[in-house]
């Protein structure tokens, strides 16, 4: 029996698939490839750090090996008022985004300012170090490695910091915990200006990973959250359980996030908690129990920071 | 199933494989089913159990959807495929030994991948959750041994063409290792910004459309034709099927991503795409439905054909959805809402479940030269399933509706939340009917295992009374 060997169908098939991917990756990939980074894509970039997924790193997505965002008020090494600066303090060993290892994700301009004015190529992974976002007289953001250019070193920059924000911590801690299946990070083009504020550009995600734009929207959007609602304490309630600010949030309590220990070094007993915050639900008590505020290097603290740094 | 493991490959009954994935398939579909139940309760009233913080909607959420689609989906297409390919073959299985340790080691693979996604260990890539190393196993370990059995099947077939469910099997499963390796890249090279956004739905578009839909449409290109006796309406329909699926389903990738700032070139031409899908969709559905020519009755009294004539029928408002939501004109309303998450059940709950349920029931009756334990059983099972799906995708539809003019009368979000809630009641009671409904399917499969009228050398399961 003459069987029959498909070399044509199976030629076919092949090219069929190719010309596909050649068309829908190797031109996008091409075309986003050459987009040039915003200003929100570096300071992401230096908030989040290398990746907020699962990494060499951080397997369990713990929130290790990310830089510190501090706000200053005062110039770390001579002391003298400046304007307030927000300053990316990456401790020795902290891996680098992208966008400081790789000369092809800032974009041409981008990447030759932060070369020249910045210095970034004198940082190293090993010794650590200080980042700035600035711009220079054409509009052209650039990152400027503060410790070549201003002598910031890391340790002075976190001493003379008015705030730190574990905001890359937190990022991982949103991933971890699923936030994104509900919240989105992605004001939509077309009917979210309003409530949600600036939709992204294309260029405000170099560098970024995982970009968790979120595709099922069961709750607000979040992308400029930390511009509507900057209250800490508002985050922390919410965050502890939401239906102690927002009776009517689906939205699961992420108590457990507090750890053992609260900020004065108070045990926390969330059963204990959970049976006074049910008498107040059921109307027999008028006041429910205190929130705790959440330890300096809680999981729940990396969380409200990555949130409120969503300007 | 162990002892099958280090046997001779000729002392292993043929069909043991196909059997292995048929009873693991049903197994992990309560598993999916029963999570995403639970899942959908936490969304109607997320206060209703306290203290069991392992079980968080944000860990669940991804469990609940790759073990439906690897556990229920992915085993119930390996079943299929493993029995289905040899008989159009009209030979036997390249090997059941590889086959029964692809069983085994599928479900250990799946096992730990689903516990790491349960703890939080994820790439943070919706479909494409799982880490690098569990890719990787699910990629060589569970796909490509899979795939060479389908392949080295088919080019040692005993008749002179390929009939056209088994050139779906073997492209979908070559585009499906293509896919997974390629759609990963944001992962294996650490791709960042636009482009992992991109590839990530790269990979959820292609993988739902070349291995999801059209395995179950193949599948159905088999049982049809099988049950009723009556030959596909048209061979060359189907190779319109096959080709059109190969060049309009692997190029609208971007339509995922409409309201993000992708390109406008890649959007517009992924959504003209996107429309095409519609060529392979009535191709197929035409071609089914004509198949059925004569034998009507069937839909009514046999529980394969009802099943899958279902899923045909649920395929045409799906791919009427599918063609035209992606437009700009529709997407901008409904993007990101329920209507999506409704969708995305009617593909996989509603088409290609009913498929699959078809190719499981027939297959192991076949396989166990048993006839079905009860028709009642499988009756309520259906009816179950169909009623549990049809609340599921209506009040999803309804609440993706509100969200969508909420969206642009700029409510509050908490008004939409509120307007939700009896829609998310309905929601779970839907699924919970679906996981029921399993349970019993179970039972009924276990009982025809043990208890079924055995069917005689010769003839098919069709042709046997049912004494239940």
């Amino acid at each position: 029996m003459a069987f029959r060997e498909y070399k044509i169908g199976c030629f076919m098939f092949g090219f069929a698939l190719s010309f596909s991917m050649f068309v829908t990756i190797f031109l996008p990939g091409l075309d986003i490839s050459g987009m040039s980074s915003t200003k929100l894509a570096l300071e992401k970039q230096l908030t989040y750090g290398w990746e907020t997924g699962f990494n060499y790193y951080d397997p369990f997505l713990q929130g290790k090996d990310k830089p510190i965002k501090v706000v200053l008020s005062k110039d770390p090494r001579t002391g003298a008022a400046i304007d307030k600066t927000d300053a990316y303090v990456f401790p020795a060993g902290t891996h680098f985004p992208d966008g400081l290892t790789h000369d092809n994700i800032l974009g041409e301009k981008v990447q030759a300012v932060s070369s020249s004015k910045g210095r970034i190529g004198e940082a190293t992974e090993e010794a650590g170090g200080v980042f700035l976002v600035r711009v220079d007289a054409d509009d052209t953001p650039y990152i400027e490695f503060a410790t070549a250019t201003r002598g910031w070193t890391a340790d002075a920059v976190l001493k003379a910091a008015d705030e730190q924000f574990l905001a890359g911590s937190g990022k991982t801690m949103f991933v971890r915990e699923g936030c994104w299946w509900c919240h989105t990070l992605l004001p939509e083009e077309t009917q979210d200006w309003q409530t949600f504020g600036r939709p992204p550009l294309v260029g405000d995600f170099n560098g970024e990973s995982p970009t968790t734009f979120g595709s099922d929207r069961k709750a607000p959007d979040l992308l400029h959250v930390g511009a509507r609602n900057s209250s800490r304490e508002w985050m922390t309630m919410h965050f502890f359980n939401p239906r102690l600010v927002q009776p009517h949030s689906i939205m699961p309590r992420y108590d457990y996030l507090w750890g053992s220990k609260d900020a004065e070094g108070n045990n926390i007993d969330l059963a204990a908690w959970d049976k006074e915050y049910m008498a107040y639900a059921d109307g027999s008590e008028v006041y429910p129990p205190e929130v705790p505020t959440p330890a300096s290097d809680s999981e729940a603290r990396m969380l409200i920071d990555f949130v409120l740094n969503l300007k | 199933m162990l002892k099958y493991l280090f046997a001779k490959e000729n002392d292993i009954p043929q069909g043991t494989a196909a059997l292995f994935f048929g009873i693991s398939s049903i197994a992990w579909f309560i598993i999916g089913t029963g999570i995403g139940s639970f899942n959908a309760a936490k969304l109607a009233f997320p206060d209703w159990y306290h203290g069991l913080y392992a079980l968080q909607f944000g860990h669940m959420r991804q469990v609940h959807v790759h073990a439906v689609i690897f556990g229920w989906i992915g085993m119930a297409f390996a079943a299929s495929m493993m029995y289905i390919t040899p008989a159009l073959g009209n030979t036997k299985l390249w090997s059941e030994k590889l086959g029964v340790w692809n069983c085994m080691l599928y479900n250990v693979g799946l096992c730990l991948a689903l516990a790491l996604l349960w703890s939080g260990v994820t790439s943070g890539r919706e479909y494409s959750d799982h880490i690098w190393p569990i890719d990787l196993y699910i990629a060589f370990v569970m796909v490509v041994p899979w795939s060479l059995n389908v392949w080295m099947t088919i080019i040692n077939r005993r008749t002179q063409g390929i009939y056209t469910t088994n050139w779906f099997f073997a492209g979908c499963m070559f585009m499906t290792i293509i896919v997974f390796l390629v759609g990963n890249l944001p992962e294996w090279f650490h791709l960042t910004g636009l482009n992992e956004a991109y590839m990530t739905w790269w990979f959820a578009h292609n993988i739902l459309g070349l291995l999801i839909t059209p395995v179950a449409a193949a599948i159905t290109y088999y049982i049809v034709p099988k049950i009723t006796g009556n030959p596909l309406y048209s061979h060359r329909v189907g190779h319109l099927h096959f080709w059109s699926i190969v060049v309009f389903y692997s190029t609208p990738a971007a339509h995922h991503l409409m309201s993000s700032p992708l390109p406008e070139w890649l959007k517009s031409f992924a959504s003209v795409e996107g429309v095409l899908i519609l060529v392979p969709a009535v191709a197929y559905v035409c071609n089914i439905l004509l198949t059925m020519q004569g034998k009507w009755s069937l839909f009514v009294s046999n529980i394969e054909i009802k099943f899958t004539i279902t899923g045909v029928l649920l395929a045409i408002p799906l791919n009427m959805q599918g063609g035209f939501q992606q437009t700009r004109a529709i997407n901008w309303y409904i993007h990101g809402t329920g209507w999506i998450v409704a969708h995305a059940h009617l593909a996989l709950l509603g088409f290609s479940t009913f498929a699959e349920a078809a190719s499981v029931y027939y297959g192991m009756q076949v396989l166990l030269r048993r006839k079905l334990y009860s028709a009642s059983l499988a009756n309520f099972h259906f009816w179950m399933l169909l009623i549990g799906f049809s609340l599921y995708w209506t009040s999803m539809t309804i609440s993706g509706l509100i969200q969508g003019a909420a969206k642009i009368y700029e409510v509050p979000y908490v008004d939409v939340v509120i307007a939700e809630h009896p829609y998310m009641i309905v929601r779970w009671l839907g699924g919970t009917m679906v996981f029921f409904g399993n349970i019993i399917w179970l039972y009924n499969m276990v009982m025809t295992a043990r208890a079924g009228v055995a069917i005689p050398a010769g003839r098919q399961p069709v042709e046997v009374a049912y004494t239940r």
